[in-house]
């Protein structure tokens, strides 16, 4: 992800989301009234459907150029439903749908969850923690049918939402779908499934939270340099320094494999078993940075980074509850685990170094 | 100094992939010609000359180097690929490894030319053998603590004193040492070392081994009585050693070596295992795979910037930080996913040998070329602490 286009559509991303969501700011707003404005200004730079080509509605955007966005929006804290629109225009792009204006999310946003397209043409099922979802219009939806993976595009409205969020304060709902009709749908093509949407999905969280990861580093050492206690800055004492550098050490590791699932994702553009090793080996590893980096920011932060008016539990709380979503860190290690295993000890190795 | 971390999507090229099937087919052969055997870790650690020499022979020793001195002008990645192959296979390179990862690269860049020309090749042929003599009894992580002499005299240098912990050195045809030529200063303590090549056959020179807890010989402690070390074999500047370490050992810190130590115990693990394991073991398995990935990722990243010219020596640091914590941690973590396997898999005899022996090893994981702490304290100043 360091091609030349991706930087510059990351760099006005970077712009918007400092000029109408600069994360103290946000944190000291009394209501919502920024996500309005905010919303307009992502979709007038048309970031929202940047995964969808024009025909379809969107703006045509690469991958690598969409996952630069989602880094820099995890840089932001961004707590709007930037990373679930672009996946939902993602998801119906593949079904040849197009998608409205507004925000959307997607549907089931865990791996355990199904929903069903009858033979009567309509939706039933009961998700949980579908990011968003009642903050947003439509839904993109990964059903399951007799005769395969079908795509469809809801009325939100339709479906029953129940009041749920996140730890960060983030709508996370339970959506029920009761015999819902869909507003359009069309059969995924072939090889393309509810999997498929949990790979993408999981990689995109893990660039996400590689994003905020990088913010809480910067926060962290900045701080560790300016408070002062036992009269010299807490940056002096190697207590402080070591748990800083096994912060930078999460930061790494999370950059470093989430960059990696999400290039294999931009390049090769298909869901194999490449593709699957990538992504869970990215979610797993980037969901243990999201919990190891949280406890050792906070840590340094003390007190205050514990109030509600310190910027930093926007960037904790929101990367603690990623990793939630498309499935966690137990469930893609457990389907690594299985994957590893039938390969046998022999492939194993040839796996790894074939990255 | 920065908080910006960087890891470059690095792709091995395809002339690495070709590479890689010509290093396995090798190792199978000498595994079949029984050279070694890639079930008995220990032996990675063996020095066996006659295989260096058959190594130096396909061109995999001083791959970066120039073809003038003996080298194959082949990139980093190329020389990664070597690398990781030959570890993951428990091959014994231990006699031109150091050689051919870091004391090559100061002879290059410090050594007259008639001494690059003499030795450089014969590294490249698998012929010598190096220590490093850095540690000594009051001077292992404060290594600007260092008290070992080097006295100017005509034409050269003589050298009082002993190196400790001095991997190799009842082997090594060459040592290249740090001694101190002047007192440091009250502004620089850092000042006043020099890198001497040292020619182990030099009278005055004594070895004396200082066995393991594993119970094998690799320590020594090696002494120095008025050795005479001529003037061409000062490497570098006189008293600033110190501005010589800080790039090279970015190449020293982020290999392949630096999370392998102990893979053989994921790979029985697998075995053990077999094709259906529990939920408990997939999960425990699928963690460390995606560690593992991780780790790869970062230290291929790592070794194609230093093939782009750039210095990523925080990132570095950071992968030999991470890799030595995790390759210590994994016969542990391997120990706790077979407890409830049966006594009687297949691979009973293997597992339990080979954790043996990476439980006994893997205290040294985290000490060995650079501790936990002093990376750490490493890592801290370049995010700007300190």
């Amino acid at each position: 992800m360091t091609g030349e286009s991706d930087n510059i559509v990351a760099g006005v991303a970077a712009r918007i989301f400092a000029d109408f969501a600069d994360p103290q700011t946000i944190n000291r707003a009394r209501d919502g009234a920024w996500k309005e404005p905010f919303w307009r200004a992502v979709s007038d730079a048309g970031l929202p459907l940047a995964w969808v080509p024009e025909q379809l509605g969107g703006s045509g955007a690469s991958l690598a150029e969409g996952f630069a966005v989602l880094g820099t929006a995890g840089r932001f804290a961004v707590a709007i439903p930037l990373a679930e629109t672009l996946i939902a225009g993602w998801l119906l792009a593949h079904a040849g749908l197009k998608s409205p204006s507004g925000a959307m999310t997607v549907a089931p946003a865990r791996p355990l969850d199904r929903i069903t397209f009858g033979k009567d043409g309509t939706l039933s099922g009961r998700v949980l923690g579908v990011p968003f979802a009642s903050d947003t219009q439509h839904i993109a939806v990964a059903a399951e049918s007799p005769t395969g993976a079908v795509v469809a595009l809801v009325a939100t409205n339709d479906c029953g939402i129940d009041e749920g969020q996140t730890p960060a304060g983030d709508a996370s709902n339970v959506v029920t779908f009761d015999r819902v009709q869909p507003l359009h749908h069309s059969a995924a093509p072939a090889g393309f499934d509810r999997t498929t949407l949990m790979l993408m999905g999981s990689v995109a969280r893990s660039v996400q939270t590689a994003g905020a990861l990088e913010t809480i580093l910067s926060l962290s050492a900045t701080y560790a340099n300016d408070r002062i206690a036992f009269e010299r800055p807490i940056g002096k004492f190697q207590a402080v320094q070591q748990n800083l550098a096994r912060l930078a050490g999460e930061v790494a590791a999370a950059l470093a494999v989430s960059g990696s699932a999400a290039d294999t994702l931009a390049q090769d553009n298909v869901f194999d078993d490449a593709a699957f090793f990538e992504a869970a080996s990215a979610k797993i590893r980037c969901a243990e940075a999201a919990t190891e980096g949280a406890s050792i920011a906070h840590q340094v932060f003390g007190a205050i980074g514990f109030t509600k008016e310190h910027v930093l539990h926007r960037f904790t709380l929101r990367m603690l509850s990623w990793r939630d979503d498309f499935g966690n860190e137990s469930y893609w290690a457990a389907e690594l685990g299985k994957h590893v295993a039938r390969g046998g000890a022999d492939e194993f190795w040839p796996l790894v170094a074939s990255r | 100094m920065s908080t910006n971390l960087q890891f470059d999507q690095i792709r091995l090229p395809p002339e690495c992939e070709a590479l890689r099937q010509d290093v396995r087919a090798f190792l199978a052969e000498e595994i079949a010609k029984g050279t070694f055997d890639p079930h008995r870790p220990g032996h990675g650690d063996s020095h066996d000359r006659a295989f260096s020499k058959r190594i130096g022979a396909k061109g995999w020793i001083g791959m970066t180097w120039p073809k003038k001195y003996g080298g194959h002008e082949r990139s980093f990645l190329e020389r990664y690929v070597v690398t990781e192959e030959f570890r993951v296979a428990n091959a014994p390179v231990r006699l031109h490894f150091v050689a051919d990862r870091q004391s090559g690269p100061i002879l290059l860049k410090y050594a007259p030319e008639h001494i690059k020309a003499g030795i450089l090749p014969r590294i490249c042929r698998g012929e010598l053998c190096f220590v490093i003599g850095m540690s000594e009894s009051g001077s292992g992580s404060d290594l600007f603590a260092a008290k070992t002499k080097a006295t100017k005299v005509e034409k050269g240098w003589r050298i009082a004193g002993s190196k400790t912990w001095t991997s190799n050195a009842h082997v090594a045809d060459y040592m290249l040492g740090l001694f101190r030529t002047s007192a440091s200063t009250k502004e620089d303590r850092r000042h006043g070392l020099t890198q001497f090549l040292v020619d182990m056959k030099t009278p005055g020179i004594t070895v004396n081994p200082i066995y393991q807890m594993t119970g094998q010989h690799d320590f020594n402690e090696v002494v120095f009585d008025d050795v005479f070390i001529p003037d061409d074999h000062v490497m570098g500047e006189i008293d600033g050693a110190w501005k010589q370490a800080t790039s090279e050992l970015a190449y020293e810190r982020s290999g392949p070596e630096r999370f392998l130590e102990t893979f053989y115990v994921m790979l029985e693990l697998i075995r053990a295992l077999g094709s259906e394991p529990d939920i408990r073991s997939a999960e425990g398995l699928g963690r460390l795979v995606a560690q593992l990935h991780t780790l790869r990722r970062m230290s291929v990243s790592v070794a194609g910037m230093l093939q782009a010219g750039k210095e990523p020596v925080v990132e570095a640091s950071i992968v030999k930080d991470l890799g030595t914590i995790w390759e210590q941690k994994l016969p542990h973590r391997v120990r706790e996913l077979t407890a409830f396997l049966a006594p009687e898999i297949g691979n009973r005899t293997t597992l339990d040998e080979q954790l043996a022996f990476a439980t006994t090893i893997a205290p040294k994981l985290t000490i060995q070329g650079g501790t936990t702490e002093i990376l750490r304290g490493i890592i801290a100043r370049g995010l700007g602490l300190r």
